[in-house]
């Protein structure tokens, strides 16, 4: 390999990212323990130079870097610049209750930027191995996250079961890779791609590893059936993690999605379709019918969380470039959503409490009426009522799956979304008609009432103004 | 039937039985030592199919030095051995049938016969100079650059999370600060109490 400068200039915003984090890592021994909130400025400096980098330099055409270990195009410059914006926006929520849960460590920090290194290594991925160890950084970054509220018992405990549940899962994925790996002789996603649409489906072999990378990437997803480490991480990791694993992970977990079915192993869609389904109508009902029943409303997300991957999954059985970006539309959509929605918590919580259950929105209204509008924004836009943008990622998803006649599938979507209406809808009532006694006074500071009120109104303009999004992302796929 | 064959299908049996004996085995410190023993039978078949810096770091890395770590860890804890048997009646008719499930269904899929044809393509035989070792040190530094960063990065999180998982600054904790040891005087320790000389 011939060391060229592009190499460098292609990966900057990793080697940006990875150095920031060594850097947050570092500064906290130069500093006192009273100026904690340092490290918190420079991962939010990180946030906004590395979406600079991503911008100036991005590339014209696809370009291909490290022997095709590293692809740069317009996926994963839309991917990236919604990841870091996002990224700050999640930031500036979880601060105080970071402060508040004594978790603002320079460690902390560290940990998160390292997840999102690993979270735009999967974006950027071009064969097997970078997916593969992006995911891993992303994973062990997110499990010590989880673990390192350790006075908790439920963090520890669901960090343990994450990790476990999270290796069977790469394990799973491994195994799928080499059997592909043993069949095309390459881990290159653009090879698998050339052999794959050449041989399709005649090879059992290559099916045989499919179903266990479908099986790897579904559990990363939380698709049902292998959805039960979803809800319980939800619930037991405190609210900063909470909402970090809720929005922006989801991003990279479509990146994984869409590097290895669409960009690896389109050849083999006949097949993946007829498992996507399955997992996708699944997921659809489970997710909706659960969630009703829930009292706790990170569990609740949770549950909604399964039911919006069904959507995710049903823009790619579609298998054209108009369901891959309704899709991709979906995934952003639904990373804004979740950051609006886990905000609304975060800033109710107080003094380290959180507020987590659907009792402790009653009244909203009346204490924070900002605070209160934007949660039934987003419950409209997760409900998928006009003219939120939720409505448009809905119909964008059901419009590709009907002109690929499979009506049937968009029947059940349309029908799971109205079950699902029912308890966003009763989170709304909860806000607006139920009085509490006592009248507790909601106080954020001026930076987190102006996010939270740009998130919610950015889900209200896109969804007025969906054009613009929706090119983006259907650019990404060619 | 080959030598090769012979051997490879001797080291596969006793790899098998040595993986089930790690799960089987009540004693949690036949299990690490059952597992030393599916290492080193692996690495023996990995020799067998000419990647033998594979097998020789399987070894030096696993059996050298993890496994010597997990059995301090087995023998500090002091687990009780009868806990996992409780449950494994209770969760064995569950597992079962869905190993069994498994088992079918890879045997229905393997059994099939254009699994073999086109895809089982014997790798190229290597004569006996060529160095695995340096093959992959030609490629690690060029090729795979980028994934080897990365999981040098990997590590590297792999120890900021068992310092920031396990670090625990307590109080009332007493330990040696070298600094001090280092500057510490002899008037600091000693005391030179002037007395009278008593006589005999």
């Amino acid at each position: 390999m011939a060391f060229d400068f592009i190499n460098i200039v292609t990966v900057l915003p990793e080697i940006v990212l990875l150095s920031m984090a060594c850097v947050v890592l570092l500064i906290d021994l130069y500093t006192d323990s009273a100026e904690e909130s340092l490290s918190y400025y420079l991962t939010q400096f990180t946030m906004v130079i590395v979406a600079a980098v991503i911008i100036i330099f991005a590339p014209e055409k696809t370009v291909l870097v490290f022997d095709g270990a590293y692809v740069s195009d317009n996926l994963s410059f839309v991917l990236k610049l919604s990841l870091c914006l996002l990224g700050f926006v999640v930031f500036v929520f979880s601060k105080k209750l970071l402060e508040d849960l004594k978790l603002d460590k320079s460690e902390y920090y560290a940990l998160a930027l390292f997840a999102m290194l690993g979270m735009m290594v999967m974006i950027s991925a071009g064969n097997f191995l970078t997916i593969y160890l992006g995911l891993e950084l992303l994973s062990l970054s997110l499990y010590s996250m989880i673990a390192m509220q350790r006075d908790s018992k439920r963090s520890v405990e669901v960090a343990m079961k994450y990790f476990v549940l999270g290796a069977v899962a790469s394990g799973m994925l491994l195994y799928g890779i080499s059997m592909i790996y043993g069949v095309t002789k390459s881990i290159q996603f653009d090879v698998i791609h050339e052999i794959t649409m050449i041989t399709g489906q005649s090879q059992l072999i290559m099916i045989f590893g499919l179903v266990f990378i479908v099986i790897g990437v579904a559990f990363k997803l939380g698709a049902v059936p292998f959805h039960m480490w979803l809800p319980d991480v939800y619930h037991g990791s405190s609210l900063p993690i909470t909402l970090f694993i809720g929005s922006i992970t989801k991003i990279a977990a479509f990146a994984l999605i869409a590097r290895v079915l669409v960009d690896g192993l389109e050849g083999l869609h006949a097949s993946w379709k007829d498992m996507l389904a399955i997992l996708a109508v699944l997921s659809l009902i489970l997710g909706n019918i659960i969630a009703i029943a829930q009292k706790n409303i990170k569990r609740m997300f949770a549950y909604s969380t399964i039911s919006h991957v069904g959507f995710i999954m049903l823009g790619l059985i579609a298998g054209n470039q108009l369901g891959y970006s309704a899709s991709m539309f979906y995934t952003l959509v639904y990373a804004l959503m979740a950051t609006a929605g886990f905000g609304v918590l975060l800033m109710l919580s107080k003094n380290g409490i959180e507020a987590e259950n659907i009792a402790d929105l009653s009244g909203l209204s009346d204490r924070s009426p900002l605070l209160a509008v934007v949660m039934l924004v987003v419950m409209f836009s997760m409900a998928g009522v006009p003219p939120t943008v939720g409505f448009y990622a809905k119909l964008s998803v059901i419009n590709a799956i009907v002109s690929s006649d499979m009506i049937w599938l968009a029947l059940v979507a349309v029908f799971m979304s109205v079950v699902g209406a029912f308890y966003y809808l009763r989170i709304i009532k909860v806000m607006y008609f139920e009085k509490q006694d006592i009248i507790e006074s909601v106080d954020n500071s001026f930076n987190e009432r102006l996010f939270i009120g740009v998130n919610g109104l950015t889900i209200l303009l896109l969804g007025l103004y969906p054009t613009t999004l929706m090119m983006l992302c259907s650019a990404s796929f060619k | 039937m080959s030598l090769e064959q012979i051997i490879f299908y001797l080291f596969s049996t006793i790899l098998i039985f040595s993986s089930l004996m790690v799960i089987i085995s009540r004693n949690p410190i036949f299990s690490a030592l059952f597992l030393i023993l599916s290492f080193v039978t692996c690495s023996c078949l990995w020799m067998l199919a000419e990647a033998e810096f594979l097998a020789i770091t399987l070894v030096l890395v696993y059996v050298g030095a993890v496994m010597v770590l997990f059995m301090f860890v087995v023998m500090m804890l002091n687990i009780q051995e009868s806990v996992s048997k409780e449950k494994f009646i209770k969760y064995l008719p569950v597992g079962l049938l869905v190993s069994v499930s498994i088992f079918v269904e890879m045997w229905l899929v393997l059994k099939s016969k254009n699994l073999v044809n086109e895809v089982a393509v014997s790798p190229i035989r290597h004569d006996a100079n060529y160095s695995n070792t340096k093959e992959l040190g030609e490629v690690l530094y060029t090729q795979y650059m980028f994934q080897f960063e990365l999981a040098s990065v990997i590590l590297l999180v792999a120890i900021i999370s068992a310092i920031a998982l396990t670090l625990r600054k307590r109080k009332n904790v007493k330990f040696q600060d070298p600094v001090k040891q280092i500057h510490v005087k002899k008037a600091d320790r000693v005391r030179v109490v002037a007395m009278k000389s008593e006589k005999l």
